[in-house]
């Protein structure tokens, strides 16, 4: 951006969303246009026209350098911190020249680009208690933990509570209360944290809530959104490991029979076998899982559609006694021998790449890239070491320092 | 061009239409489909949820059994699904050399290794990339005039954008609009377009999920759409087969055709709609088809 840095100031177009609750107005659409360097940020440009025009524009902000979380809008619809997107890759990424902004969403609107943090964010956040749990009787000095055990729980901590997931999660916006990607991310932070006491407690409240653990709908729209790599998705999948592999956690929302019948299902055939998935996330993990009670109320209601499936020979009238498709003996004893040695070792082996970096470049521009390295500006310094503790020999190196 | 082709499990189980489709318009594209018969489902990402090693090494196997195929210039999926699922294994076997022989460890029993730069391209990605919009539009043999078409993407293809490779140079969350545009449609767009079809938490929670795919279909159909077109098989279960249940679910009524991609492309490149599995929907494609003369497109 040096080139950037060299440029005069120009005019830049603004429509922001004005919106103001109690005056029993219906929200608005304004233009300003103000002069200011390309390099400068989405927020200069608002407070500019705040000074400039209209004192009225409302907007939250405070370090003004990504770290304070303040100013969480969306530009051009997209989730972003005001603060650091820059004016010229916003007018790149607007549709018709003119940056829009408008404030977050799943969260109401105070005034303008303000949204009640409070009313969802935080009450969300308090939903998972953040705070440590520690066993009893607590030290009487600190506690020692070894460097790779929090290495762990150091993603999470990069959140900034910005908001920005929160605002683009589309499990809340069909379902509010959703306990949603920030909370369920700070979840882990104490999952995570060898000297949390609670880990099942915490668990399992998680994943028998309806609205908990398991009502994530896996869109990626959280990883999109999270300008600090925190990968509040990735964090829910692993709290679902945690919970199903290593805490034997049976939820009443059918979480962990789904996994575990998912995975049977392709041990079993190699391919899935999509008709037995539903009987079996109900009524239990084996072909029997179907004469459950639970598991014939939800057949029963879901007749209409498998009739009508069978109508229009979108499956075979057999595919509910046997699989449609599996693979040949080969190959299914190959998938079941890599399953077998997987599944046997003593500890789960994870990879984060937020944690563990790129130690490669990419092959070739057109390849997919990994993301959260170590040293982008988003990033924390992260120590390159394994994300977990795993049996295979893999190298703990020092941390990087800075 | 001779693609290493991984149709997925469920375009040949649920939607087996896609499978069809997809083998029916590709002689038309010059497309040389070598099925991966012998490798397993990509996980869908709930493999990867239980764990995490073991979907990276299934994929991994895939991976190299692509790399085996003779010839073949890329692997190439007709499933967003697999596509998701699949760029965030390769992402993680790409970026570390120790973690790859690890699972190329476990892989050596039968032989295979994965080498690090497999090209994984969905049929979206290959027909705008490696085929190309203007020969697209000259295949064109029954443009889709006066057709509205919304495209639904599906999220496991268009997020994380650093991970699919989508930036200002391959903007493929955009490409569907381009393939309509080519093959002589029109482009509706609508709020739910990249969003999530809701299909994932089906039977963890049926209503948020249905609640989903209802709102995205009202949002085309109140867009005025004639249909929608979607890369991903598992959306069109939620969007298509479910549709019915959805209506009741959002308290309106829905009747949106959804196609599959090659559905779409191959009626364009003038095949017949029963080879293209048409009938197979359960929201019959009324509005695109008039069945009687098997022209395309809703009289103006």
């Amino acid at each position: 951006m040096a080139e950037a840095h060299d440029r005069p100031p120009e005019p830049f177009t603004l429509r922001l969303r004005r919106f103001d609750p109690d005056s029993g107005e219906a929200p608005y659409w304004d233009e300003h246009t103000v002069q200011l360097e390309p390099h400068r940020s989405v927020l200069e440009a608002v407070l500019q026209a705040k000074d400039r025009d209209d004192g009225s524009i409302g907007i939250r902000c405070s370090c003004r350098q990504a770290i304070c979380g303040s100013c969480g809008v969306r530009v051009n619809g997209e989730p972003a911190l005001a603060c650091h997107t820059h004016l010229d890759a916003a007018r790149a990424g607007a549709r018709d020249g003119v940056i829009e902004i408008e404030p977050m969403g799943n969260m109401p609107v105070i005034k303008d680009l303000i949204v009640d943090m409070d009313a969802v964010h935080w009450k969300k956040i308090q939903r998972v208690t953040p705070w440590l749990l520690p066993k009893q009787p607590v030290p009487e000095r600190e506690y020692i933990v070894s460097k790779e055990s929090m290495v762990d729980v150091t993603q999470t901590m990069a959140c900034i509570q910005c908001g920005a997931c929160v605002s683009d999660c589309l499990a809340m916006e069909v379902d509010p209360g959703f306990i949603g990607p920030a909370a369920l991310a700070k979840a882990y932070r104490f999952v995570g944290d060898p000297r949390d006491d609670e880990h099942f407690e915490r668990l399992n409240d998680l994943a028998q809530d309806p609205q908990g653990l398991f009502d994530c709908t896996h869109c990626f729209k959280c990883v999109q959104a999270c300008p600090k790599d925190v990968n509040p998705m990735g964090q829910i999948m692993r709290l679902r490991r945690v919970a199903t592999a290593d805490h034997h956690i049976v939820d009443r929302n059918n979480g962990e029979r789904h996994e575990a019948a998912f995975a049977t299902l392709v041990k079993d055939n190699g391919l899935l076998w999509e008709a037995e998935i539903l009987p079996r996330s109900y009524g239990g993990n084996s072909w029997f899982g179907k004469f459950a009670p639970a598991a014939g109320k939800e057949l029963l209601a879901s007749l209409p559609t498998a009739i009508k499936g069978l109508l229009r020979g979108k499956m075979g009238p057999l595919s509910a006694i046997k699989p449609p498709h599996r693979l040949a003996r080969e190959d299914l004893q190959a998938v079941q021998a890599i399953y077998d040695k997987v599944e046997s070792r003593p500890q789960r082996y994870e990879l984060n790449l937020y944690i563990a970096g790129e130690d490669e470049a990419p092959a070739s521009p057109g390849d997919p890239v990994a993301v959260g390295l170590a040293d982008e500006p988003g990033g924390k310094e992260a120590p390159p070491a394994g994300a977990e503790p795993t049996d295979t020999p893999r190298e703990t190196r020092e941390p990087r320092e800075g | 061009m001779k693609v290493a082709y991984w149709p997925g499990c469920v375009s040949r189980g649920f939607t087996p239409e896609l499978h069809g489709s997809m083998a029916k318009v590709a002689p038309l594209l010059d497309i040389e489909l070598v099925e991966l018969d012998r490798a397993c489902c990509s996980g869908a990402g709930v493999i990867a949820e239980h764990n995490q090693e073991l979907a990276d090494t299934l994929n991994a196997r895939t991976f190299a059994l692509a790399q085996q195929v003779d010839g073949a210039a890329m692997m190439m999926n007709i499933c967003s699904t697999c596509q998701g699922a699949q760029s965030e294994c390769q992402e993680r076997l790409d970026a570390n050399a120790e973690y790859r022989a690890h699972v190329n460890d476990t892989l050596a029993g039968e032989g295979l290794s994965y080498e690090k730069g497999l090209t994984n391209k969905n049929f979206l990605w290959l027909l705008v990339e490696e085929i190309g919009l203007e020969r697209l539009r000259s295949l064109v043999r029954r443009p889709l005039t006066n057709l509205k078409v919304g495209p639904f993407y599906g999220c496991y293809i268009v997020r994380p954008r650093e991970r699919l490779g989508i930036d200002s140079e391959r903007p493929r969350d955009r490409y569907l609009e381009q393939v309509i545009d080519a093959l002589g449609g029109s482009v509706i767009e609508y709020a739910g377009m990249r969003k999530c079809c809701g299909f994932p938490i089906v039977t963890m929670n049926k209503e948020a999920s249905l609640k989903q795919a209802g709102r995205h279909l009202g949002d085309a159909q109140d867009a005025d759409a004639d249909c929608l077109v979607t890369p991903c098989p598992l959306c069109h279960l939620n969007l298509d087969l479910q549709q019915p249940t959805a209506s009741k679910v959002v308290g309106r009524q829905l009747g949106m055709p959804v196609l599959h991609l090659p559905q779409l492309v191959g009626l364009a490149l003038g095949l017949d709609h029963k080879e293209l599995g048409l009938s197979r929907h359960v929201v019959r494609p009324t509005s695109v088809i008039d069945w009687s003369s098997s022209v395309v497109g809703a009289a103006a």
